[in-house]
């Protein structure tokens, strides 16, 4: 949406959907979802890449103006994870980086301590640092102390589809960040994209849902709504809960339709 | 490609070469010479082979240009001829080419054998693809239900059941399909067969590298070899694997979108089977092993192919630490003992692919040159109905029904670009 855009850094972006590229079938089905998921950033793995082909997934990119943000998927250590951003920096001319340190290949879940050690040597660097974290409020806030330029919090696992597991974990981190809080890892579907807005996410990055969906490109035009709708939603200020009903149409000053039936006109 | 050792049961590069014309033979003309052919097919590989062999007998002066014919992408593959269990979503044209190739491969096998006295180890064997835990099962589950809406014969089966098929499976394994129209051949005996076929149909082979496609009036006239032979052709056959699109002289508007796709393979050899006993492995054995796809591949005589990464590293063809690793880990996971087989080679090849992940084949919007590439995943199983299809066009005739998808015109740039609709 225009009038209200993403800013990381100091880029500002329209959509905030941000997609990842791995698990797609082929390059015609990326290139499909990509276009219909509206998006303006995407990340690549690094490790597995080389840049210099034509014909690859930066070519699909680039053909859509989709700006590329690296990633260091497959480190394990914060020393792989600087090695890899530094090799990304020179190979594709950009300081911005996705950070990943996945503490073992079962869960790849992030390891919070080298992916602090990481955050701070790149930002040192200056890189522009989007750290993939755990959905831990003082991690990320840490994250944010060492200058990453978001957080990006996950759902549940990478793949796992199970939507966000620990929704008032999302509401503690959106309620005290001062950079953006990307929902990373765990979306299944639409709801749970849009779930993550409403928390207060100012994105969602997501790969698997739509590269492993039957149709990609569909779920991707699903994610991209669902995203404007979480935002619009969260933005609109949603209604509070109540335990009874409170009727939404007036009760008072109702046409008399009907002279048989009083009381017309409760609920709707 | 590097190898840590070969197996002596495969023919080599060098027992290829006996094939080769000798100097009395069909012969190769001398450097800085002409030379013309009604046909000249660019790439030695699987598909340049059949390409060649089919136009020979079609009774059209075939020339084949490859320094090493019958090495590339056929020394790695394992040749699953995997219609059904390389079936995705969304590639359901592309089962359907799958599908009419399995089915010429007896037939095929059978001429080639017959044409070449070589054996290509081909080998109905079927195939078990298994599941190892809940969640691979569940995506397993999903495959087997489009399987089956495709009306493919797929038979889904126990854990317990996978193991009495295949004992030597880990306990874990939590289910499976069991596809008994799956089958394999040797790619390298293919490629062997293949190399006599084209000798003894009067293929002359040009031990060299086409450098440039030669063009002159609004169409190709042949190629250009790093030898400095000027090869004059009425039809070029573009059959260059992963480097079709690297063809100097080829007009970018119908130069074919290939991407070199990295592939570590590994050889394994399985004890002899003794009297009584059962086989190691008795079929081809795939699954998902945490989101990564693992194949076992057993030949008869005794070699067990292990594969297969994928990634996407330009052309690179190193054999990694890493590479290897994942494939023992995740075929260890699947099959426990195969850490006390010797590992006899680890390879890496380089698939051909393109954008929507099918080949490329028939004539181009440049008269006189043809494609037969960008077959990725699917070279070996697709070779009998390229051979055909190519042997169509190249006689002036038109691409046969199921090849007609697949024309190289899809990917030019405008309106009329193709779009693969999922079913």
């Amino acid at each position: 949406m225009a009038d209200d855009p993403l800013t990381i850094g100091d880029t500002a972006f329209t959509s905030r959907l941000i997609m990842g590229t791995g698990g797609a079938p082929s390059l015609d089905v990326l290139d499909r979802a990509l276009r219909a998921s509206g998006t303006e950033l995407t990340t690549v793995a690094m490790r597995r890449l080389d840049p210099s082909v034509q014909g690859s997934v930066l070519t699909v990119l680039e053909r859509n103006g989709i700006r590329v943000l690296p990633n260091t998927a497959g480190c394990y250590t914060a020393g792989e994870a600087v090695l890899t951003a530094r090799l990304a920096r020179e190979a594709l001319g950009t300081d911005w980086v996705k950070l990943e340190v996945i503490a073992d290949e079962r869960t790849l879940l992030p390891d919070p301590v080298e992916l602090l050690d990481a955050a701070e040597t790149l930002v040192d660097d200056g890189f522009t640092v989007l750290p993939y974290t755990n959905d831990d409020p003082v991690l990320a806030r840490k994250l944010e102390d060492a200058g990453c330029a978001a957080v990006m919090p996950l759902g549940s696992p990478i793949g796992s589809g199970l939507g966000i597991r620990n929704p008032h974990n999302f509401q503690l981190i959106t309620e005290q960040a001062g950079v953006p809080v990307v929902l990373d890892a765990g979306a299944g579907t639409a709801s749970d994209v849009a779930f993550a807005m409403e928390l207060g996410c100012d994105a969602v990055m997501l790969a698997s849902a739509v590269t492993r969906a039957q149709e990609p490109a569909l779920m991707a035009e699903a994610m991209r709504h669902a995203v404007e709708a979480g935002r619009l939603a969260r933005r609109a200020g949603r209604i509070p809960r109540r335990h009874f009903a409170e009727a939404s149409s007036p009760v008072t000053g109702v046409a008399d339709l009907d002279p048989e039936r009083p009381a017309f006109g409760q609920g709707g | 490609m590097r190898s840590t050792s070969s197996i002596p049961a495969a023919p080599s590069p060098a027992q290829l070469r006996k094939f080769s014309p000798g100097p009395a033979a069909a012969s190769a003309p001398a450097p800085d010479a002409h030379a013309t052919a009604d046909v000249a097919v660019l790439g030695g590989g699987l598909i340049g082979l059949v390409t060649a062999w089919r136009a020979a007998q079609q009774g059209l002066r075939t020339a084949l240009v490859d320094p090493e014919p019958g090495g590339g992408a056929a020394r790695v593959a394992a040749g699953m001829l995997a219609a059904v269990t390389e079936l995705h979503y969304g590639e359901e044209r592309l089962l359907a080419l799958n599908l009419a190739s399995v089915a010429r491969y007896p037939e095929f096998v059978a001429e080639l054998e017959e044409a070449s006295g070589a054996d290509t180890g081909y080998r109905e064997c079927g195939t078990l693809a298994v599941a190892l835990d809940t969640d691979d099962r569940a995506h397993l589950r999903e495959v087997h239900a489009l399987q089956q809406r495709c009306g493919l014969t797929s038979q889904w089966l126990t854990g317990r059941e996978c193991r009495r098929l295949e004992p030597m499976l880990a306990p874990s394994v939590r289910g499976g399909a069991r596809v008994d129209g799956d089958h394999q051949i040797d790619p390298r005996r293919l490629a062997a067969a293949l190399l006599c076929a084209c000798e003894r149909a009067g293929v002359v082979f040009h031990r060299s590298c086409a450098v440039r496609l030669r063009t002159g009036r609004d169409r190709a006239e042949g190629v250009e070899l790093a030898d400095g032979v000027r090869l004059s052709a009425g039809r070029t056959v573009l059959a260059l694997g992963s480097r079709s699109g690297q063809l100097a002289g080829v007009p970018p508007e119908v130069a074919p979108p290939v991407r070199p796709v990295k592939g570590q393979v590994l050889r394994l050899r399985m004890p002899e089977v003794r009297p009584g006993h059962d086989p190691f492995l008795a079929r081809t054995v795939r699954a998902v092993v945490r989101g990564g796809a693992l194949y076992l591949v057993p030949r008869a005589d005794g070699e067990l192919v292990v594969g297969a990464t994928s990634e996407e590293l330009g052309w690179d063809t190193t054999v990694t630490a890493g590479g290897v690793y994942e494939l023992l880990r995740d075929a260890h996971e699947l099959v426990p003992g195969v850490t006390e087989l010797p590992l006899a080679e680890t390879n890496c090849g380089l698939r051909p692919g393109t954008p929507d992940n099918a080949p490329l084949l028939g004539p181009t919007a440049l008269p006189g040159l043809q494609l037969a590439t960008g077959h990725h995943r699917n070279g070996v199983l697709l070779t009998p109905v390229t051979g055909d299809a190519l042997a169509a066009t190249l006689t002036g005739g038109e691409l046969p029904d199921e090849a007609r998808p697949f024309t190289p015109g899809r990917f030019a740039p405008g309106p009329a670009r193709h779009q693969e609709q999922p079913v």
